[in-house]
């Protein structure tokens, strides 16, 4: 850095364009290429980003996003005094932490167990199997939970089978979370377990045929060669969760919750989706909006940085 | 290499089979219930309580009554053009940016790659989105589901890595016969690259299949919707006015109606599980190059 003097910088600077011109001669048609491209990323990503300085406005439709008056912070002090601040938050957070500890391992769990299958054409009938509910929409899901936990739905019928009472179940606010977590479990478990069966399959053969001839069961071969060899994928993955956990969508959230279960099921996204596009508060919501974008940039942000530190390979 | 299983493995494994089974029933189960009940008739559907193991008599009234709705053949028709117009956008400009990103004399690819990958981590947020897609006057019309949607940042990350990997040396060489760029996409980057646009197509295709809520928030009209958003109004909607007017009396099914919703599901999920499983592999592969590269 220290050779770097001043006087120097000027010549770096035409340097880096007399290179640029060069480069932009030779290779003109991938610049020519690299419009649509960059346009699309400038008017539906670059441009909203943009758009969100409307947190720091007073907007109005009428005078667009450029000429609405400038409003400071306002609209985040009232969202952080919002009665509903606290709720939002709260369950955002323990939606996540539920994911965390009951979605997340069990992917892990399936893996191990389905690269116990010996029969590679049942293996395969498991595999399409249990990824099969990943493709069916978020409608069709939120439907079935619906039907199924209607006061006269299949989960009513199984419950008063055995002595229970029936209960509308989505209008309960204890279970919204329960239902919510159980219903992403099984939709996504089977899914979840390709990342760990393609790290199980590059695990070296010749280690469990030396551990064989040492003498080792399955059970010793499973503890000391397969769990020792997907930790690092099971350790990434965490890491990539943790950096989600002040996120949720809101698509499943929307079309399930109702106001008798707010208290429970109202979470950040869904707030703003209420507050911006039903209730038409568009420099609040945005504010909000902006306030959760902000916290989740920091968390990636930090969950890239313990990764590169615990495994040596930062995400990207 | 014949290897002596003790009886614990014996044992082992055949507690696995077992597990495997039942995972694989509750898994089917609420799909083969919805089967089941959707060729049932509707007066037993009413009174029968409890799981089914097999339709309770058998009529396709249900289905009739679904493909007799106007609403939901052109919505049908709808979600048909915007899988297939908006897949087709998405290809070309998914490729034309990973041809881009993974060309290794652009002097600008490292900071493109930079813009790219930025918007994965920090976006505008749902509001400006909106509001900018509103003001480019794109509000009801069909582009707005398939113009915003053009990229997806992940899938093209995922498809660089895939060009990334085919050797240099095959497209140096056109180059020094005089090949245009173009010409070295289309006659040498793409015939080489089917089974990675394979996984592009079913990604994205998939994706507006089932997509609605963009649908929901930008469309008016109601011959425009996705059959995604007549699904919402069936099964979603009703379930939710019938909750909130009846909390205390316990509701009398609509016979007919709540057949006609299974009907409607399978319509609107059998096309895509039984496309599924021809294409497993390539949905795997895709899922194995994402995770490698995060």
């Amino acid at each position: 850095m220290l050779q770097a003097a001043p006087a120097r910088k000027p010549g770096r600077f035409s340097q880096f364009w007399g290179r640029l011109r060069l480069d932009f001669k030779r290779n003109r048609a991938l610049y020519l290429l690299a419009i649509p491209v960059v346009a699309y990323y400038l008017i539906f990503c670059y441009l909203p980003m943009y758009g969100a300085s409307i947190a720091f406005k007073d907007f109005s439709a009428g005078r667009g996003i450029l000429g609405s008056p400038w409003a400071g912070f306002k609209h985040f002090a009232a969202f952080f005094q919002d009665i509903y601040f606290f709720r939002i938050l709260r369950n955002t957070v323990l939606i996540n932490l539920y994911q965390l500890i009951f979605a997340f391992p069990i992917p892990v769990l399936l893996a191990l167990l389905i690269n116990e299958i010996r029969s590679l054409r049942f293996k395969k009938t498991v595999q399409t199997v249990i990824y099969m509910p990943h493709f069916i929409s978020v409608m069709v899901i939120c439907g079935l939970i619906l039907d199924f936990t209607a006061r006269n739905g299949l989960i009513n019928d199984v419950i008063a089978l055995f002595g229970g009472e029936r209960t509308n179940i989505m209008l309960e606010a204890s279970l919204f979370k329960p239902v919510y977590v159980l219903s992403g479990i099984w939709q996504e478990a089977g899914w979840g377990t390709i990342i760990y069966l393609a790290a199980l399959t590059g695990v070296d053969q010749e280690l469990y045929e030396a551990a064989r001839i040492d003498g080792a069961g399955r059970l010793r071969q499973m503890l000391s060669i397969t769990i020792p060899c997907i930790m690092p994928t099971v350790v990434i993955m965490l890491i990539l969760r943790i950096g989600n956990m002040m996120n949720v969508g809101f698509e499943k959230i929307i079309l399930l919750y109702n106001p008798t279960i707010y208290e429970t099921s109202d979470v950040i996204s869904s707030y703003v989706y209420r507050k911006g596009l039903l209730d038409f508060n568009y420099s609040f919501s945005a504010a909000v909006g902006l306030f959760n974008s902000a916290i989740n940039f920091a968390l990636v942000l930090a969950a890239n940085r313990i990764s590169r530190a615990v495994n040596e390979t930062s995400l990207w | 290499m014949k290897i002596k299983t003790t009886p614990a493995e014996k044992l082992f494994t055949a507690v696995n089979t077992v597990f495997m089974l039942l995972l694989m029933v509750v898994t089917l189960y609420p799909l083969v219930y919805v089967a089941f009940a959707s060729v049932s008739s509707p007066e037993e559907m009413v009174r029968h309580t409890g799981i089914l193991l097999r339709p309770l008599g058998f009529t396709t009234g249900a289905y009739k009554m679904v493909f007799d709705n106007p609403m939901i053949l052109q919505s049908y028709g709808n979600t048909l053009f915007y899988v297939l117009a908006g897949t087709a956008l998405n290809i070309v400009m998914t490729t034309l940016a990973a041809f881009l990103l993974s060309r290794r004399s652009f002097m600008i690819k490292n900071a493109l790659m930079m813009f790219v990958v930025f918007t994965m981590f920090f976006n505008g947020g749902l509001i400006p989105n909106y509001l900018i897609v509103r003001s480019l006057g794109l509000y009801n019309t069909r582009l707005a589901l398939i113009l915003p949607t053009a990229i997806s940042t992940y899938n093209l990350i995922i498809m660089r890595t895939s060009l990334l990997a085919l050797p240099a040396s095959l497209e140096e060489s056109a180059k020094i016969d005089g090949a245009s760029e173009l010409t070295v996409l289309i006659k040498i980057i793409l015939p080489l690259s089917m089974p990675i646009v394979a996984v592009m197509i079913l990604f994205y295709g998939v994706g507006h299949w089932n997509s609605w809520f963009n649908a929901m928030i930008y469309l008016r009209n109601r011959e425009l919707y996705p059959l995604q958003l007549i699904l919402r109004e069936i099964l979603i909607s009703s379930s939710t006015d019938s909750m909130l007017t009846n909390l205390s009396t316990s509701v009398d099914k609509e016979p007919v109606s709540e057949i006609v919703k299974y009907a409607t599901i399978m319509v609107a999920t059998v096309p895509i599980l039984l496309v599924y499983p021809f294409l497993q592999k390539y949905f795997v592969k895709g899922v194995m190059i994402g995770a490698v590269k995060g």
